[in-house]
């Protein structure tokens, strides 16, 4: 079954010189369900707005966006959506936080907090309900993200860049709890949790199916390590469909391990040489702005 | 914290003894006349005098009133706006002008008028202490709300909100915080609202006691009018400061 469907779709933003920018063209791909796709392309190539085109936030200006089978018309229903910058509620604690999709869908305070609390267990945060976002760490910040996320349990999870701002520890930690969590979407604590209770009861009320992700990124290394496959964008203007790999790697992948394997390293140089010139002539083209 | 906090009160206290001791020092020289400045030894003993007697209460509680209903009033209506305004771009583009036309009156000219239309009782101090308030409160939650941020209103419609919800759970909360540094102001507004109405038509409030004793060359009476109009607004300000850092709880621990 096929999660996500872009078919010859274009945008275009209006300048404020009367001309139009082409972000994207003729965007064809798609998704199949339970499939973590990574995009990968140098920066200013239109990622952002291919994934803002596939939540529904923004409409395409031509082509169609088909999700789950149907036309999308406005928002993306089926999809949550993880951004690069923070995206909690700075004035709701932690657990209001994580519980707010719940909220807004008219589950009940008490019953989405408990879920939202197994969730919290689950990602390692059991102690910081009451925290607000304020007081909490990068790394902790997106684990309180992709839970909130997760508990809506949405089929297809767009994410956008989610962990560039994270130094490059905190980062890999994240990447392979984000795998954790798709790979294993059934329950069990991602991060082993501290008290004996929360490890004994309560499992989480786990999403039914694994989920599909579209995972951009501007670190190629990171996309091979996350993704099944990896689709390359052309330099903007007018970004295109340059390349797309099937990445063959075993899973459960162990990350700290994976980077210096052979299998990877020989990935990894085969997509570089197509990326690699995508990121030449965008460093070219802003060089000459 | 509350070192320093207490380190701050000390010379705040100390600032105010310092400018009330020189000047009753520069009028017992006879630097200053006390007929055109009065002196502070004198304010006070005719504050602890109206205290004493109980004149006070009623003016003070009749411009309290007013500025209550002002403010209440013009928030109400200012935030009202406010949202609308921000929420609709075509409304705001076509009523730009006639705010910026409206909130140009000096709002002196309108005080006889306003006492024209709503008579010598409350109404003429209410209604000009809300044509102050409303647009304060009206630019400051305009802001607010095109001040917040687009990740957040994405986020929580991707998270499946519903355009009331948003509402409620992104643009309240995120130009709270504009209405509330804003209620400091309008809270002042208000009060001179109500005192400036008083002053010119009334027969009843502190702007009355003012202008009674203005009319009398008091200066000593005009002088302790306006140290209790100010005392008032600082004990109510401390009143919203704290009902602010209760509501902005989840900001004190970034800054």
């Amino acid at each position: 079954m096929i999660a996500l469907e872009l078919d010859r779709v274009c945008r275009d933003f209006a300048m404020p010189d009367g001309g139009t920018y082409r972000a994207i063209e003729d965007i064809s791909l798609a998704v199949d369900a339970g499939a973590f796709v990574a995009i990968v392309g140098p920066s200013g190539c239109g990622k952002s707005t291919l994934l803002n085109v596939a939540a529904g936030l923004l409409p395409p200006t031509s082509g169609r966006v088909r999700a789950g089978g149907a036309d999308l018309d406005g928002l993306n229903r089926r999809a949550t959506y993880m951004f690069q910058q923070d995206a909690l509620l700075p004035w709701k604690n932690v657990r209001e936080n994580v519980a707010l999709g719940l909220t807004l869908a008219g589950v009940s305070r008490t019953d989405a907090h408990a879920r939202a609390d197994s969730w919290l267990a689950r990602v390692g945060l059991a102690e910081f309900a009451a925290h607000y976002p304020a007081q909490l760490s990068g790394g902790m910040r997106k684990r309180v993200t992709m839970a909130q996320n997760w508990i809506i349990d949405r089929g297809l999870m767009l994410m956008d860049e989610p962990f560039s701002a994270l130094d490059v520890h905190t980062r890999h930690r994240m990447e392979t709890e984000l795998l954790a969590l798709w790979e294993n979407p059934w329950g069990g604590h991602i991060v082993p949790s501290s008290s004996k209770e929360e490890r004994a009861g309560r499992a989480p009320t786990g999403p039914s199916d694994k989920k599909t992700v579209l995972f951009v990124t501007h670190d190629l290394e990171e996309a091979i390590a996350l993704a099944d496959e990896v689709v390359v964008l052309s330099a903007g203007p007018a970004s295109r469909i340059v390349a797309r790999h099937a990445v063959t790697l075993d899973r459960p992948r162990d990350l700290m391990e994976l980077r210096t394997t052979t299998a990877f390293v020989d990935l990894y140089r085969t997509i570089w040489a197509v990326l690699r010139e995508e990121v030449v002539k965008s460093q070219r083209s802003s060089g000459r702005v | 914290m509350s070192e320093r906090r207490t380190t701050i009160l000390a010379w705040q206290i100390l600032v105010g003894v310092a400018t009330l001791a020189l000047w009753q020092f520069l009028v017992s020289l006879k630097l200053l006349d006390p007929f055109f400045v009065s002196r502070p030894s004198d304010i006070a003993r005719r504050i602890a005098t109206w205290i004493a007697t109980g004149s006070m209460w009623p003016h003070l509680i009749v411009t309290l009133e007013e500025a209550l209903l002002g403010l209440v009033v013009g928030a109400a209506f200012g935030i009202a706006l406010g949202f609308l305004f921000a929420r609709s771009p075509l409304v705001a583009r076509v009523f730009d002008p006639y705010i910026k036309m409206l909130n140009a009156i000096p709002r002196v000219v309108l005080a006889p008028l306003f006492l024209l239309w709503f008579g010598l009782g409350i109404w003429s101090k209410v209604a000009l202490a809300v044509t102050l308030v409303f647009f304060v409160m009206f630019f400051s939650t305009y802001q607010g709300v095109r001040d917040a941020s687009q990740v957040l209103i994405d986020n929580v419609r991707m998270l499946g909100a519903t355009e009331r919800q948003l509402v409620r759970h992104v643009l309240v909360p995120s130009a709270l915080t504009w209405i509330f540094s804003s209620l400091h102001t309008s809270l002042g507004f208000a009060m001179v609202g109500a005192v400036v109405g008083e002053y010119l038509g009334s027969t009843r409030g502190l702007g009355y006691v003012i202008s009674q004793a203005e009319g009398t060359f008091d200066t000593t009476g005009v002088f302790a009018g306006m140290t209790i109009l100010g005392a008032v607004v600082v004990i109510v300000s401390a009143g919203v400061t704290r009902l602010e850092r209760w509501l902005l709880r989840w900001k004190t621990d970034e800054r």
